[in-house]
């Protein structure tokens, strides 16, 4: 261990497991950007004394955690799932490259789509870049997983995925650090390495090669001591399961034998050989994509998987009840709650009623204000991917009969703006439609949905320290914008509609950007601009 | 003594009542009490005013981090509106704890109605006050820590 925490036993997160251990193995930089549910691990990471920032996107993060690895330093990258959609690029080449540093990049899935657009199964990602990818069960798991990460890591030069789910990130179980024991961290400094790095083709051809070598070598060693134990039961059923849904069979069926996998990439199939072999029956249980089944079937394994009602959503206790039993009756559908809602005096409010009123086709985006498409509002036409609102609105503009394209906005927030909407505005300029566009920055100052943290558009760093600061206005002037115009959603409620709707007339490209902090972090950041005031 | 099979709680209300803090209340208090402690919860869009739950399951080994529906000993509604949507967690025979069980008059300020249910729930718990009185503490920043502990109390008169 690069530090020697005392043995403590708490309660904690697995977002709160993965800081803790990458504080106990002396990482050097976290990166990543806001995302549900993996938001917490960089904060609590950070406010106990570890480095982290905010990038402007995961492809920035982990670009950011690239480089430092690439200088020998211990590197944390942290996501949601989609967040990887984004840096996938770099992903697949760094899988290339390689790391002298260990790098960890963490992708929090949400099945289920607690708070998520999608539920896409990222365990795609290690088999389709060739990684080595963990699945943690619970906090214990989460902490111990993330010192073994980077162990791997480091072992092989390799980026390691760490695949959690909001089951994972947002439960809190018993953890007892500290754990594994990492080996100290190599030291940094920079070390040329031109064909392992510079990814040329000539240089690239047999990187892909030592890649698919260092992974057959994972794959042994996954196999003869890698964390992937056998409960003994009965020799009737075997259940080969990873991560949380693991806890689930345990309850489920206690009787059952079970082969539980912590690396799911690459597989130690032969130790699932060996399993299925000592069981009469074994069945595959997996939350998503018949990811593991498809792995064991294609290795001729004979194991059964779930009937396809099951990819959809969480798995529970009775769900993976109903899967050893073949049951394929519909399931139960669980009570309506109340759903969620823009804050009372949310100046978004004020936004959405002005575009429903003037009847706008609202190509939206991902933030607190996709809430504007839901009643009394329902101010919003399409919601895809982060940034998305700027290009789908071209795309209405260009192709719509022209009275219908004069009508369409796009909207987006201003955390969201930075993160995509950027290259978007250069899309407007470059190709702008006949009709001209409207793009409206909803500015509150915050990433307010993930839970108010800072963005380069804020000026301020992860901690809160003034920085350098992207000036919206400054921006698009540069880009070639003509018509620019800041207004207040709150103080100048009645005229947005008039605003919005000279905009429109006009057939040019215009930003409105309605700038107005966000209630829930307007008392705080009065705060911080006062302390920063005091000399 | 209650039996060391896991016991199933569930804390509901809406986004902004303290459901979280309580659960995490709860699991700090069954934790010091030497229980396996798993606390689960959705957070995200349930931020912006909807409907919010946790599960706390507690005792000698707890697998999954989530109470089965209908499997729930105690169902803990922080909002009168939401007994309805939480309901069907509640087993048959389990002990629904609602805001009518506390006296309101007597809690200085209704956001630590959330902790004076937990004193209701601690009723019947095998949790020594100490420790409930210590996960508080633990929990909670300590400007709040007099009115919360007061609030425990009252939730705790029978």
């Amino acid at each position: 261990m690069s530090q020697k925490p005392d043995a403590i036993r708490q309660l904690a997160s697995g977002n709160e497991a993965v800081a803790l251990a990458a504080l106990h193995a002396a990482v050097k930089l976290g990166a990543g950007y806001p995302g549900t549910p993996s938001t917490e691990i960089l904060e609590v990471f950070a406010a106990q004394g570890g480095p982290a920032q905010w990038a402007p996107n995961e492809k920035v993060a982990l670009e950011v955690g690239l480089g430092a690895a690439f200088a020998g330093a211990r590197a944390l990258v942290t996501m949601k799932h989609v967040g990887l959609n984004v840096a996938s690029d770099p992903l697949f080449t760094a899988a290339y490259t390689g790391v002298t540093g260990g790098l960890v990049i963490v992708s929090a899935d949400d099945p289920g789509m607690a708070s998520s657009q999608n539920e896409q199964d990222n365990r795609h990602y290690a088999l389709a870049a060739g990684v080595p990818m963990f699945e943690p069960a619970d906090s214990q798991e989460a902490y111990d997983f993330t010192l073994r990460a980077i162990e791997l890591s480091e072992r092989w030069r390799i980026p390691v995925l760490l695949r959690m789910t909001t089951r994972v990130c947002h439960s809190t179980t018993v953890l007892q650090t500290p754990g594994h024991p990492v080996p100290p961290a190599p030291p940094v400094v920079f070390v040329r390495d031109i064909p392992g790095r510079v990814m040329i083709p000539a240089y690239a051809r047999p990187a892909h090669r030592r890649l698919r070598t260092k992974l057959e070598e994972i794959a042994a060693w996954n196999d003869k001591e890698g964390p992937n134990p056998i409960i003994d039961r009965d020799g009737e059923l075997g259940i080969i399961t990873s991560n949380v849904t693991y806890q689930h069979v345990r309850e489920a069926a206690p009787g059952a034998s079970v082969l539980k996998l912590g690396l799911t990439y690459p597989l130690p199939i032969e130790t699932m050989r060996g399993f299925v072999a000592s069981v009469r029956r074994c069945v595959v249980l997996e939350e998503g994509d018949p990811f593991l089944y498809q792995a064991a079937r294609a290795a001729s394994l004979e194991v059964s998987g779930k009937p396809e009602m099951y990819r959809f959503g969480e798995l529970d206790v009775e769900r993976v009840r109903r899967i050893v039993a073949g049951d394929t009756s519909p399931e139960p559908l669980p009570t309506a709650g109340k759903p969620p809602e823009l804050c009372p005096g949310c100046p978004h409010r004020n936004v959405f009623e002005a575009l429903r009123g003037l009847g706008c086709i609202v190509a939206g985006d991902i933030g607190c204000y996709t809430l504007g498409v839901l009643p009394p509002f329902s101010a919003m036409d399409t919601c895809v991917c982060m940034g998305a609102a700027i290009g789908v609105g071209l795309g209405l503009r260009h192709t719509l009969p022209l009275e219908q394209a004069r009508r369409v906005v796009s909207v987006i927030g201003d955390s969201t703006f930075v993160h995509s909407g950027i290259t978007g505005l250069v899309e407007m300029i470059y190709n702008p439609p006949p009709t001209g566009h409207v793009l409206i920055i909803l500015d509150n100052g915050t990433t307010a949905m993930t839970g108010l943290q800072e963005h380069p558009g804020t000026g301020r760093r992860l901690n809160h320290e003034p920085t350098g600061k992207v000036d919206f206005e400054a921006l698009a002037h540069a880009l070639g914008i003509k018509n620019v115009r800041v207004f207040d959603p709150v103080v100048e409620s009645d005229a947005i509609s008039g605003i919005v709707q000279a905009a429109l007339a006009k057939d040019e490209l215009s930003l409105l950007i309605g700038r107005r902090p966000c209630l829930l972090a307007a008392g705080a950041s009065k705060a911080r601009g006062k302390a920063d005031a005091k000399p | 003594m209650p039996s060391r099979s896991t016991t199933n709680v569930v804390i509901a209300g809406l986004g902004g009542q303290g459901v979280l803090t309580a659960a995490s209340i709860l699991a700090e208090a069954l934790f010091r009490a030497g229980f396996d402690v798993k606390q689960s919860e959705i957070h995200g869009m349930s931020q912006r005013g909807g409907s919010v739950s946790s599960h706390v399951r507690f005792g000698d080994k707890v697998f999954s981090p989530m109470v089965p529906t209908g499997q729930a000993d105690f169902l803990v509604v922080l909002a009168v509106d939401q007994v309805d949507v939480a309901r069907p967690m509640l087993r048959a025979g389990g002990m629904l704890v609602e805001p009518s069980l506390v006296e309101s008059k007597q809690l200085t300020s209704k956001r630590s109605l959330n902790v004076a249910l937990l004193g209701t729930l601690a009723r019947h718990l095998d949790v020594a006050d100490p420790l409930w009185h210590a996960a508080i503490a633990a929990t909670l920043p300590e400007r709040l820590h007099a009115a919360n502990l007061r609030a425990f109390a009252i939730g705790k008169m029978p």
